[in-house]
């Protein structure tokens, strides 16, 4: 049931992602580039997506668990450390660069071509290397 | 191209549901980096199942939209050394940061996380910062 579900969800999100426009590099660096010809489509995918994500955080508290059992997530923490900043920072770099982040990325993986599959096979790398990223940055600041 | 925004909102829209479903059926946070993460740093192991499930659903259903109704465009570079800084970057930024434009952007934004505005804001900014720099002043991408 939970693997239906999944699938489910994931279907929403690929067809979402596909009409969106938002597999499109060109569009996702056409609303990074504000001093260019600025496409504001990226804003109403965000919004968009935002209202239907709102109701369901507000249906989540008022049941008791999930659908298919489990727990629903814990509240989010507060906390902005040096591994959010970093890493953000980082992603958008590669953002900016490529003009894709992780799910259009996989969304568009069947129609891509090469580039496509390269841009995922580093992402998946640096997935990898993540953890040790990790680590190294914990070590070189001391502990709070 | 004026009706570019009506596909945003409409997409966003199936976006948000997606995260609804998963949510709500599952328990889960929609988040593509932790899913994907989660399996290649075997952090996520116990949850493959549902995380391959979810993925399956990310390749397919846009594959067979483009069977139906014709490819689109991707307009990726062909720049093979800005594909992988870019990939690299993408993946252990995200995976760093705990999130990406699912994530900490739908997810996180959705749900008034601290977390998620700051990252979003971040990221956003990093890539607006990029794009100016490496389209205006380069003219690399």
């Amino acid at each position: 049931m939970r693997m239906l579900f999944a699938f489910i969800a994931g279907s929403l999100f690929g067809i979402g992602l596909h009409l969106s426009g938002m597999t499109d590099t060109a569009k996702v660096q056409g609303f990074l580039d504000i001093f260019g010809n600025w496409d504001p489509t990226l804003a109403f995918v965000m919004g968009g997506a935002i209202v239907p994500m709102s109701l369901a955080w507000r249906l989540a508290q008022r049941r008791a668990e999930p659908l298919a059992g489990g727990r629903f997530p814990a509240p989010p923490t507060p906390r902005l450390d040096r591994r959010l900043v970093t890493g953000s920072v980082m992603f958008g770099m590669g953002w900016g660069l490529a003009g894709l982040c992780p799910g259009p990325a996989i969304a568009a993986l069947s129609y891509g071509g090469a580039p496509l599959v390269v841009f995922v096979l580093a992402m998946l790398a640096g997935m990898w290397l993540a953890p040790r990223a990790r680590s190294y940055l914990d070590s070189t600041v001391p502990a709070e | 191209m004026e009706i570019d925004w009506i596909w945003g909102l409409l997409g966003g829209l199936l976006i948000g549901s997606g995260g609804a479903v998963y949510l709500l059926a599952n328990g889960r946070i929609m988040g593509a980096s932790g899913i994907i993460g989660g399996l290649v740093d075997g952090s996520g192991h116990a949850t493959g199942g549902e995380r391959l499930s979810f993925l399956a659903g990310v390749v397919t259903l846009p594959f067979l939209l483009t069977l139906m109704f014709g490819a689109v465009a991707t307009h990726i570079t062909g720049n093979l050394a800005v594909l992988v800084i870019a990939g690299l970057l993408v993946g252990i930024g995200t995976r760093l940061a705990n999130g990406c434009t699912s994530g900490h952007g739908v997810c996180g934004i959705s749900r008034l996380s601290l977390r998620g505005l700051v990252a979003t804001c971040i990221y956003i900014a990093a890539g607006v910062f990029t794009v100016v720099l490496f389209r205006h002043l380069l003219g690399i991408v």
